[in-house]
């Protein structure tokens, strides 16, 4: 793009929430979507992210 | 529907998607160095990048709340809004349009209008254009302020200063760059809000044969067909015979041709994402790529609806009165007096656009529920951000350099781009606020919206394929395509409606229209036919343009677009790929 590489931003949002979700998922266990879809969430932000900064490094 | 309970997490959900947000604009300011930056992404944009913005502009809550609406009312057939409203004119816009908006270095879609006509023409265009877009954009702000206040008890006023000041944020910092990454950012953010809806709900009621089998019984009492909630076509050949009112000319030719390819081909809204893309080929891909989820999305948005008519209520939440008024988990409309709507025949009247918020509700725990519901905000802000981008590239090129300051700096442009941005953002907050005072105004001004666009794309089609077509054709066909418009709405009336906003006003001439549909259909298809006939014999009246100062602008006198990329990576190929799939789907739901 014009500078920033969008993956960046994208796949650490991804994954923050990504972890936020699953985190809570797991809290939650034993009061399991969070949990699953957290973690499917993480993935694809790490997949974005990942090869955007070994490209950068 | 206020029973929704928000956790802690749920509200840590939506902030780390603000704080992102507006990241992006922070760290985009520094490279927006001129107007170019600012307002075309300095044509930097990678194909898929464009595409999906392409797409994400486009995915406002009209669609993920709308569509899901239109899912529950009208069944499967809400699919024609993309696999015969979208896909064939994304293909055109992409293969045959993008090389003459792209390849002439216009800066907008109303400049494109003064180079291949003359300045009445883009005069005309982007001043309507400028107004929609606020409105638009401001209506957009009214809608999300009334959801969330219905399904959280939130503060109207805080939640619209809140999203538009979110919105305001990120494109003053960093323009339509910025706009386009937080829509590819909303793009994901949408499906990963609402593809559980999907998965859970079809879990819930036995898949799609369950869906079906249970659609059947809605059909039924409806006086359709067993499988007219689930079959697209077949019930097609008369308005009467399927749950839509239409038939399949006035769905073919007013949806399919010129609603889809006046918006798809023409408003500068979503072409200017593929206007931002890095070269040729990644302009004519942009759209072509944005084709592939755009298809599928009927799945994503129009499913969730249809579930929501067949899903049991799990709980009373509501008064007894109200669950036995709904329909599903979908509720009647409500008065502000808190007693049920209820139409002449005492039947409650189904608030369709809750269907989708109702599933949110019905199916999402704390945690994935905060997810729905930052995705719902990120379709609202993703709409209206769109808007305001376009508006402030329009407003700054096609109105204020052109008729206010013409030789000023760059660096003037870039402040004055800025500037609109506070502006567009501003008009869109004071929209909102009327738009709530006075529902009926907003009813009218759509109306004559629709009006002004439904001719458009016979200008557009007869500027860059027929040569001989000059600026006075253009702008008169425009003016009587309008007038048309007007006039066929004032004269007609869909069963059912009273007199006014809905049409009749001028005394009704024709037989009723089956539904609202049906006749925004054809107002379309007389304003476009109108707007073909006088634009070609204004031109063969008055003296065309030299050939010499066409080339770049007419399809005839422009070189074929070189192919520097791969087979599998051309336009064509991808053209192919995407109608053939297109075709696959209609005939699974035929």
């Amino acid at each position: 793009g014009i500078g920033l590489d969008i993956r960046i931003p994208i796949g650490a949002m991804f994954a923050l929430i990504g972890l936020a979700l699953a985190g809570y998922g797991w809290m939650t266990s034993g009061v399991n979507i969070n949990l699953w879809w957290g973690l499917a969430m993480t993935l694809f932000g790490g997949a974005l992210l990942a090869p955007a900064l070994l490209k950068r490094a | 529907m206020t029973d929704v309970r928000l956790a802690w997490i749920d509200y840590v959900l939506m902030a780390i998607y603000f704080a992102f947000v507006i990241g992006i604009g922070v760290a985009l300011k520094r490279f927006m160095r001129s107007s170019a930056d600012y307002f075309l992404s300095g044509r930097a944009i990678p194909a898929w990048v464009a595409g999906l913005a392409f797409i994400s502009a486009n995915l406002g809550a009209q669609e993920v709340i709308g569509m899901g609406a239109s899912g529950a009312k009208y069944g499967i057939a809400t699919s024609h809004f993309y696999w015969i409203g979208a896909i064939p004119a994304m293909v055109f816009v992409g293969v045959f349009m993008m090389p003459f908006y792209y390849g002439s270095r216009a800066r907008s879609v109303p400049e494109y209008l003064k180079l291949r006509f003359d300045e009445k023409t883009r005069a005309l265009n982007a001043i309507s254009f400028a107004v929609m877009t606020v409105f638009s954009s401001g209506v957009s702000l009214y809608a999300m302020g009334k959801l969330f206040k219905l399904l959280l008890g939130w503060d109207e006023d805080a939640s619209m200063l809140a999203a538009a000041g979110i919105v305001l944020a990120y494109i003053f910092l960093g323009g339509l760059t910025s706009a386009i990454y937080n829509e590819v950012l909303q793009f994901f953010l949408i499906v990963f809000g609402f593809l559980p809806l999907v998965l859970l709900g079809l879990k819930d009621v036995g898949g799609w044969a369950g869906l079906q089998a249970r659609l059947t019984t809605r059909a039924l009492e409806q006086g359709y067909a067993p499988t007219a909630y689930t079959q697209s076509w077949a019930f097609m050949d008369e308005a009467t015979r399927n749950p839509v009112g239409v038939e399949w000319f006035g769905l073919a030719m007013g949806l399919g041709f010129v609603l889809s390819f006046g918006y798809w081909c023409t408003d500068f809204l979503v072409v200017q994402r593929a206007m931002a893309a890095d070269s040729m080929t990644a302009a004519r891909r942009a759209p072509l790529i944005a084709a592939i989820p755009k298809m599928l999305f009927p799945f994503l948005v129009i499913l969730p609806g249809m579930l929501a008519l067949t899903v049991e209520p799990r709980r009373a939440s509501a008064p007894p009165g109200v669950v036995a008024a709904s329909v599903g988990i979908v509720p009647p409309k409500i008065a502000d007096a808190g007693e049920i709507i209820r139409d002449t025949n005492g039947r409650p009247v189904i608030d369709y656009d809750l269907a989708t918020p109702a599933m949110l509700a019905h199916y999402l725990p704390s945690g994935l529920l905060g997810l729905g519901l930052t995705a719902l905000l990120a379709s609202f802000m993703s709409g209206m951000a769109g808007n305001v981008t376009a508006f402030n590239t329009v407003w700054t090129y096609d109105i204020y350099q052109s008729y206010f300051k013409r030789d000023a700096s760059d660096t003037h442009y870039l402040w004055m781009g800025r500037a609109a941005t506070i502006g567009g953002i501003a008009l869109s907050v004071a929209t909102a606020y009327v738009a709530a005072a006075f529902n009926n105004i907003m009813d009218v001004l759509q109306l004559v919206f629709a009006f002004v666009n439904a001719p458009l794309f016979a200008t557009f089609l007869l500027g860059m394929f027929w040569k001989r077509a000059t600026g006075h054709g253009a702008f008169w066909g425009l003016v009587a395509g309008t007038l048309a418009a007007a006039l066929h709405h004032g004269v007609s009336l869909p069963e059912g409606a009273v007199v006014g906003v809905k049409g009749g006003f001028l005394g009704v001439v024709l037989p009723p229209y089956r539904s609202e549909l049906a006749q925004t259909f054809w107002t379309a298809i007389v304003a476009w036919t109108v707007c073909f006939v006088v634009t070609i014999a204004v031109s063969l009246a008055t003296r065309p343009r030299p050939d010499e100062e066409l080339g770049g602008l007419v399809y005839a006198l422009t070189p074929k677009p070189a192919e520097d990329v791969g087979f599998w990576r051309r336009p064509a190929t991808l053209a192919v790929v995407v109608l053939t799939a297109t075709l696959v789907l209609n005939l699974i739901f035929f």
